[in-house]
């Protein structure tokens, strides 16, 4: 098992014709992703890397079977392409795209809600899980299969995360990039709550940011809900306030959203916080091994 | 983005939410003629920079006289201004507002921001105002009203009354002004993609009339290209050069007041390699973003800005290639250190994909001040030390 997806997804890709849906979608194919289509309007009726293109979210469905679509459009399109995916009847939309305005993202989320579609991201380097499934941008190969669950805002961290829990002799289950966004799709919560369930994994990497409240509201889930070991590791201790580090919500305002808060509750819910992410690999072998 | 107050109350006169009269002066003369056009008896001479706090600084002043307008004016304008928002460096002041005087009977707080936790937009009111609206909440969370609205139902009757009744007024005709305005404020807050919109203070007159005496607004960069009228609003020169210089060639940067230098592929990873940094007991110079491209002229302009910061002892440049194979970025590297002139010792850790070819890349190329480490602990380790023989 694992969650979300797996090697029998069908998924497709919107911005599928262009630079970056192109090259991405050529890399998940190659890792084995089961790309059944894609959609590009006025391109519908060709044929794109050996799928079939169709010009609606609709059309695609319907004639390919498709559960999970992977979004490239261009930041202004975000939402129409959520929003579309959502009236297709798609499941799962993993959102790559960064840059989309928030208030987009606002609607296009509260539309995705409405029609029970699960989302990831935006701004996220998206879903992997190990040797079955690629639905994004990470590097495939550093995610050699195992029971380690890993959620992240950070790509890198993700890519950070993984390479050290191999490196210890351990593998991913399944790896999620929730996105650096102000407003994202799934967040820790739902997926600590999938993992739990998920036979496969055993222990739980989560990484974290400074901004905004989504890892105490995890920290509270944890309490509460969750018996699989937690490793947790937040960025920013070292961010100064009001300064935005890169990703969107990556701010502390207002003195709330630091890094020092998030550790605090996370260590109180009974998580394994680590200072440096150098250390997250250490910390899965000793949690485990207890 | 963010706005000056005399752009924001430009904004605010669009939307019917009532200010005093002003007009921006980028001299002392021009601040005489303005004080002369509006016509007194009492003017505020208003420091015009992107920060809060400006009035406890030295920066906002009442004047009695045109004379006094003149002193004043003399003394704010080019003046650098401190206040707890700008840090110890403070801002230099090139514009000034210059304001009617205004009748205070009260003064209160309306701001709208996203409530990322709801994710909608949140009103924000208080009794408290002219204070620092961060004190309150953390003093006297009670004295905050906070009604978040959804945009899919826009604005209701219902919003309104929860803010006139938590604030307490109980006057008729003022419940009507103050809802009037929170709407058109939320209005503006929606139609402009705004981030960030306060009125602080929010005064009632004797009259009971509530003018907005300050305005502070900033918006979703995300969203700047639609909306072209708020971009040219951009008042550069209030932006860190650097910072700025940085993100024309797609580089995020934030300086820093320590001496090691960072270059970091991701915004996570450069946080995470800071914090590892000061976990070793050195201090990192500032947070850089190469993104996911990390080629040899993003790379040296990447040490170009890091170099012209006279506090960095050593750079460490962390990368973790993914799709970008660690071979081309060593490259880069190697080429990025023939475009400028790196005289500091620079760490290297690449990782991922090809990382075993790169280290053969650096180890060929052998150039005294590149020292390659073999992961995250390490180039931390190392970066530290150097920085510390470096003194």
């Amino acid at each position: 098992m694992s969650i979300l997806v797996n090697k029998d997804t069908k998924v497709i890709v919107q911005g599928f014709t262009g630079k970056e849906g192109s090259f991405h979608a050529e890399q998940c194919l190659a890792y084995g992703t089961k790309i059944v289509g894609g959609v590009t309007p006025n391109k519908g009726g060709t044929e794109h890397l050996g799928q079939p293109v169709f010009n609606t979210v609709k059309e695609a469905v319907s004639s390919t079977g498709a559960t999970v679509s992977m979004i490239f459009v261009p930041p202004a399109f975000v939402a129409d392409a959520v929003m579309e995916a959502a009236d297709a009847g798609i499941e799962l939309a993993v959102i790559i795209t960064e840059g989309a305005p928030v208030r987009d993202m606002q609607a296009a989320k509260a539309y995705a809600t409405k029609h029970n579609m699960k989302t990831i991201g935006p701004n996220c380097p998206g879903i992997i899980t190990a040797e079955e499934c690629k639905i994004g941008i990470m590097p495939g190969m550093i995610f050699k299969k195992g029971n380690i669950g890993l959620i992240s805002k950070s790509g890198t961290l993700t890519y950070e995360g993984a390479n050290q829990v191999v490196k210890e002799g351990f593998g991913i289950s399944t790896a999620v990039g929730i996105g650096g966004d102000p407003i994202i799709g799934l967040s820790y919560k739902q997926l600590l709550a999938m993992f739990e369930e998920d036979s496969e994994t055993q222990a739980i990497v989560m990484i974290g940011e400074i901004g905004g409240d989504l890892e105490i509201q995890a920290a509270a889930f944890i309490k509460e809900n969750i018996k699989k070991p937690v490793v947790a590791f937040i960025a920013g201790q070292t961010a100064p306030k009001g300064k935005r580090m890169g990703h969107a919500g990556a701010i502390v305002s207002g003195g709330a959203g630091t890094a020092a808060e998030k550790m605090a509750a996370l260590e109180e819910a009974g998580v394994k916080v680590v200072v440096s992410p150098a250390d997250i690999g250490k910390a899965v072998a000793e949690v485990l091994a207890k | 983005m963010n706005i000056h107050e005399y752009q924001a109350k430009q904004i605010f006169a669009k939307y019917g939410v009532p200010t005093p009269k002003g007009i921006m002066a980028e001299s002392v003369e021009q601040a005489v003629t303005n004080a002369k056009e509006l016509g007194g008896p009492i003017w505020v001479v208003k420091a015009q920079i992107h920060a809060g706090g400006r009035g406890l600084g030295g920066g906002v002043k009442l004047a009695k006289s045109i004379d006094e307008v003149r002193t004043l004016s003399e003394e704010i304008l080019g003046m650098t201004l401190v206040t707890h928002q700008t840090g110890p460096e403070g801002k230099l002041v090139q514009k000034l507002y210059i304001e009617d005087g205004a009748d205070i009977k009260d003064e209160l707080y309306l701001g709208v921001v996203l409530d990322r936790a709801r994710e909608m937009p949140v009103i924000m009111a208080s009794t408290e105002g002219g204070m620092a609206i961060e004190d309150v909440a953390h003093d006297t969370p009670e004295k905050i009203i906070k009604v978040a609205v959804d945009p899919a139902i826009g604005f209701q009757g219902f919003h309104g009354r929860e803010l006139v009744f938590g604030l307490g007024i109980t006057d008729k005709v003022e419940q009507g002004k103050f809802i009037k305005l929170a709407a058109a404020l939320y209005k503006l807050y929606l139609e402009n993609d705004a981030e960030m919109i306060e009125i602080n203070p929010l005064i009632k007159t004797g009259e009971g009339d509530f003018i907005a005496l300050d305005g502070k607004m900033g918006f979703d960069d995300s969203a700047l290209g639609r909306h072209p009228d708020i971009e040219a609003m951009r008042d550069i020169s209030e932006e860190d050069a650097d910072e700025r210089e940085a993100s024309e060639y797609g580089l995020s940067y934030v300086s820093l007041d320590g001496e090691i230098g960072c270059m970091v592929n991701g915004a996570g990873l450069a946080m995470g390699t800071m914090d590892t940094i000061n976990y070793m007991g050195g201090t990192p110079a500032n947070f850089l973003d190469v993104g996911g491209s990390a080629n040899a002229q993003t790379v040296a302009k990447g040490f170009e800005i890091i170099l012209k910061n006279p506090n960095v002892k050593a750079i460490f440049v962390n990368i973790f290639g993914g799709i970008v194979r660690c071979d081309r970025i060593a490259n880069g590297i190697l080429e990025a250190t023939k475009l400028v002139d790196v005289h500091v010792p620079v760490i290297v850790r690449l990782d991922g994909t090809n990382a075993p070819e790169a280290a053969e890349i650096l180890k060929k190329a052998n150039i005294a001040n590149v020292i390659a480490a073999t992961d995250l602990a390490d180039g931390a380790a190392k970066a530290v030390a150097a920085a510390k023989q470096a003194k």
